[in-house]
Parts: C-alpha cells; structure tokens; sequence
C-alpha cells in the first residue's frame, strides 16, 4: 500500500534532503524516511559541499528519521568521520527517545560523534568551537 | 475496504533498498493499528529495518511477512524475513553480539533479538535463511 507513494516519488538524480548554508555552517535537515542509496547521496553530497563553501561546521537534523538502523548509523558516523578529516566538524540533531532506545537495544552507537538535543544547541555547540568566533 | 479494519497480514517483496523503507513503513502502520505505542513501534519497524536489509544483502531477494497475532486477549505482531539466499553458514555466531552489530554489513540479529520478544532463527547454507520474530502489546 505504501509502495504505490514511494513510487511515484521521483527519486532518481533528486536530493532527499536539503542541505542550506548558514553562516559558516550548513544545515542538512532530513525530512522523511531515507533509503540506503538516499543516505549515500547524502554524505557524498554533504562532503562535496563542505569543500565547495568551506563551511567550518555541518549540523544534521535527523528528527524526522523514522529508524536509525545499522546503515543509517554507519552513515552517520561516516559523515562525521570524513567531514572531521576535511578539518569541519558535525553534530547530529534530534535523534527521538525511541530512535534512541532502539539504537541501545541494536547496540548502535556513534561514538566521537557530537549529538545535541535540538539545532539550537548545536549551534551554539559550533558557534563556540567551530570557527574561533564566540557569539556576541 | 473498512479504514477501521486492521490488516492482518501485510507482504512486501524485498530486492531493493526502497523496499526496506516500504516494509518498515509497512510494519510501523500495521503496529501502531495493533495498539502499539508509537515508541514500540519504532523497534518493530526498526527490527525489520534490519531484517529486510539482510534479506538485499546476504540473498539479493527475498520477502518480509507482517501478521497479526492474538492469543488470550493479547495483541501482537509476527514478522517473517524469508530468503533463498546463501543461508548462513555460522548460525551460532551471527547470534552473538559483537560478530555483527560493529560493522557496516553485521546481520544486526542479536540486536533485532533485544528489540523483539521471541525470536526464531532457522537457516542451512543452500537453503535459504527465515527469521521469525514476534511483539505483544503490553
């Protein structure tokens, strides 16, 4: 039943999730449930921006993401482990309380990657670090 | 079609990553329609996230059965993973944590086995692998 919708979206060569530049930063925000090949084009498209606009910190907002399974997580943990090596930094937003307790009970972690509450927060957390500035 | 009915047994054929999301989606709406509460529905989809995920892996092709379940006025969920894959080849090992879970293509079973009430396992190299879990509402 829900096969017929994800059919007709046009996935193909389309970004599912947009990616803005705010400041130094960009802010990728995840909007619905990601596929595999979604979550690849992703990272690939986060680590081509970040070299493009020489953001110093990329913020992922993953509040709308249905599961945080294995390869979501992987995915994750690979973004913020290339964009670490290209001298940026990540932190990953909203990660809900059952997303949360699934990932425990999987044994899923992301370990040396930064996670806050809400974007707000992430901000803050790169706005101190990530560029030298301090906020007024 | 009744919108009040719940569906009783939902399938989905598995051989591409968009089926992955399709089956959890699947068995997220099927748990929620069972009296599952949002949280627990996230594990449910969530185990079969990952089982549909070893089906595209380890077989290439396979399909995930979602089937109500009932018994002494309890609600519940049976999902079936069903391959003719490879099977696999160390079942005792794919169980234990840690041979999987820490790497990119890990079965992620003794996860799906925290997140589930029971769980089945029944595989032999050259006869596929099938994988029975089920939840009860509580």
């Amino acid at each position: 039943m829900n096969r017929s919708s994800l059919d007709s979206t046009p996935r193909r060569g389309l970004m599912q999730v947009p990616i803005l530049k705010q400041g130094s930063h960009l802010i990728a925000t995840v909007q619905s449930a990601l596929t595999d090949a979604d979550l690849v084009q992703l990272r690939d498209a986060i680590v081509e921006q970040v070299g493009r606009t020489r953001a110093r910190g990329v913020i992922i907002d993953v509040t709308a993401l249905d599961v945080m399974d294995s390869f979501a997580t992987a995915m994750m943990r690979d973004i913020a482990q290339m964009i670490r090596l290209r001298g940026a930094r990540t932190v990953i937003v909203g990660i809900q309380p059952e997303v949360a307790f699934a990932m425990v009970q999987m044994g899923l972690t992301l370990e040396g990657v930064t996670t806050t509450l809400d974007l707000e927060e992430a901000l803050e957390h790169l706005g101190e670090r990530g560029d030298g500035k301090r906020k007024p | 079609m009744n919108p009040e009915a719940v569906a009783t047994e939902s399938r989905v054929v598995v051989e591409s990553d968009r089926d992955i999301v399709s089956a959890r989606q699947q068995g997220r709406h099927m748990a929620v329609q069972l009296g599952f509460s949002p949280g627990s529905a996230t594990l449910i989809a969530t185990a079969i996230s990952e089982l549909a995920r070893n089906i595209l892996l380890y077989a290439r092709r396979g399909e995930v059965t979602m089937r109500m379940l009932e018994s002494n006025g309890s609600r519940g969920i049976a999902v079936e993973a069903r391959d003719e894959g490879p099977g696999i080849p160390q079942p005792q090992r794919a169980l234990e944590d840690g041979f999987s879970t820490s790497g990119r293509l890990g079965l992620g079973l003794p996860g799906v086995k925290r997140l589930m009430d029971d769980f089945r396992l029944d595989t032999a190299p050259g006869r596929g692998t099938t994988v029975m879990v089920r939840k009860w509402v509580r």
